[in-house]
């Protein structure tokens, strides 16, 4: 077993301009989602938007402190889990089920996270 | 003793042999020390610390060969797969879609065909070294974001199944007309891709997939004795001769063909084969269906919308309509940029304006593509019609 990082990532204005009904379709991807993965999920968040976010970087003496994104890209990270697979097929398959997949502006990354033996 | 060895080692199997080996140390050592003070002490503390170093060197083994160790003990995520086989694990993950195609077919040359990795530098053209990397970054791909070591379920099989195909495909048309250097063929690639072709087709014998591309293989293949003249030059498939052409390859590259048009409907593969299968059927260059193979053309550039497709085609309506037709159907792909580095569309707009008297256009066009050519083979053919056209 080994943990993995999903990170969701899209085009926030066009989440911003979406209909319920798209929101209903989205929701019920990550129904999906969490449905398959079950206890293999081990947390997971939507982000408050990257325009709120505030990056830290080196400056003289202590760091230096800036509005916004630590990466300035079109596509913006929206969300993650954090879940525990047995490989890497796992993941994607359950990954698979989120809608962000399926629309042209946003994916999926998959991350495996460093275990400590 | 197993159970509390177990609990540690998570693998009753280990735990198994550790106890055993435990119980077979301690009648070597009792009978030369006399029986410990806490014997069961004694028997779980040996037990502990050879499946200690067993799981040592398993997770070394592991990061080393993640591809070579088969985890029986692992749980089957999702549907069982048609057919088990070291060899199919091994293929697929090497094609795995996580996995670069660079590092795919590099891995696959590596691992499953057994080429040294100087031998896979070579084949692509890059400095040992380099391709030294790509494998080691591939490797070290699979085993951190733990790619799984086997053969995909059925509802996988299609989509990984096409990648193998591609990957297949690549080493064998990088040995069949190799881009840069002297000689046109390079026989080791060539063979390890049939075999591959052979293997797959054996271990998925129901998949036409994989029957459409070894068809495919075998019948460009066939061709390659009457590809080469004496002198080392280039001789295209019109001045071939044919009595030079395999038959018993292309026996068993059009029984292949067969079996994967039946059925459901061909891939590009299945298609090209088709088309190579004209070919090896014709008595001549100038008896070839080449209505057939038109419409042919017609089918795979709806299933390849590619230029290079186009240009083929093009270069069929004109042996089939004239240098004239053969010459309007270029037009439009002079603007295509992925062609504007390719040989190919200059050599044949070259050819269609020799044959239509029009020499200085033809020259221009000849000394395009000699300009665009990396093959010693190629050049000194283009070369030669350039010389002919005066």
């Amino acid at each position: 077993m080994a943990k993995y990082l999903v990170l969701i990532y899209g085009d926030e204005k066009r989440w911003d301009n979406r209909t319920d009904q798209e929101w209903e379709v989205n929701h019920e991807g990550h129904r999906a989602f969490q449905e398959a993965a079950g206890s293999a999920v081990l947390g997971g968040h939507q982000l408050e938007n990257s325009a709120t976010a505030t990056s830290l970087r080196a400056g003289s003496g202590s760091p230096t402190i800036t509005d916004g994104p630590f990466l300035e890209t079109k596509e913006a990270l929206g969300g993650f889990y954090v879940v525990e697979a047995t490989d890497l097929d796992e993941v994607v398959r359950w990954s698979s089920l989120l809608r962000e997949t399926a629309e042209d502006h946003s994916g999926i990354e998959v991350r495996p996270i460093v275990e400590r033996s | 003793m197993l159970a509390s060895t177990a609990r540690f080692t998570r693998d009753l199997d280990l735990a198994e042999e550790c106890a055993q080996d435990a119980f077979a140390q301690a009648l070597v050592t009792w009978a030369r020390d006399g029986v410990p003070g806490k014997p069961g002490a004694w028997l779980t503390t040996v037990a502990a610390n050879r499946a200690r170093d067993a799981l040592r060197r398993r997770a070394a083994f592991r990061r080393r060969l993640p591809l070579l160790v088969a985890d029986d003990a692992a749980p089957v995520v999702g549907e069982r797969p048609a057919v088990d086989d070291d060899r199919l694990r091994l293929v697929f993950t090497c094609c795995h879609p996580a996995l670069s195609a660079d590092a795919q077919v590099a891995l696959t040359l590596r691992l499953v065909c057994g080429l040294s990795t100087a031998e896979v530098a070579r084949a692509f053209l890059v400095q040992e070294p380099t391709m030294a990397a790509r494998i080691t970054r591939a490797k070290k791909k699979i085993a951190t974001a733990r790619i799984p070591y086997r053969v995909p379920s059925r509802s996988e099989l299609p989509e990984r199944l096409a990648t193998v195909l591609d990957v297949v495909y690549l080493v064998f048309t990088t040995g069949h007309a190799a881009p840069a250097g002297d000689d046109l063929v390079r026989r080791d690639l060539v063979d390890r891709a049939l075999d591959l072709g052979r293997i797959l087709d054996q271990l998925l014998p129901d998949e036409t997939g994989v029957a459409g591309l070894l068809a495919l293989m075998l019948l460009v293949d066939a061709r390659r004795a009457s590809r080469v003249g004496p002198d080392g030059s280039l001789v295209l498939m019109a001045e071939q001769d044919r009595s030079l052409w395999n038959r018993p390859e292309i026996e068993e590259g059009a029984a292949l063909l067969t079996r994967a048009l039946a059925g459901r409907p061909p891939d590009r593969y299945a298609v090209e084969a088709a088309i190579a299968a004209v070919h090896a059927e014709a008595p001549s260059w100038a008896d070839t269906d080449w209505d057939e193979v038109v419409r042919l053309y017609d089918v795979l550039l709806e299933l390849r919308p590619s230029p290079i497709v186009a240009l083929n085609r093009a270069a069929a309506i004109g042996l089939r309509d004239g240098p004239q037709t053969g010459l309007d159907a270029l037009m439009p792909l002079n603007d295509e940029p992925v062609l504007a580095t390719y040989p190919y569309l200059s050599a044949a707009r070259a050819d269609f304006l020799r044959q239509l008297g029009r020499l200085e256009e033809a020259r221009n066009a000849y000394e395009e593509a000699l300009a665009l050519t990396g093959n010693e083979v190629e050049r000194a053919f283009l070369a030669k019609r350039l010389d002919e056209v005066g």
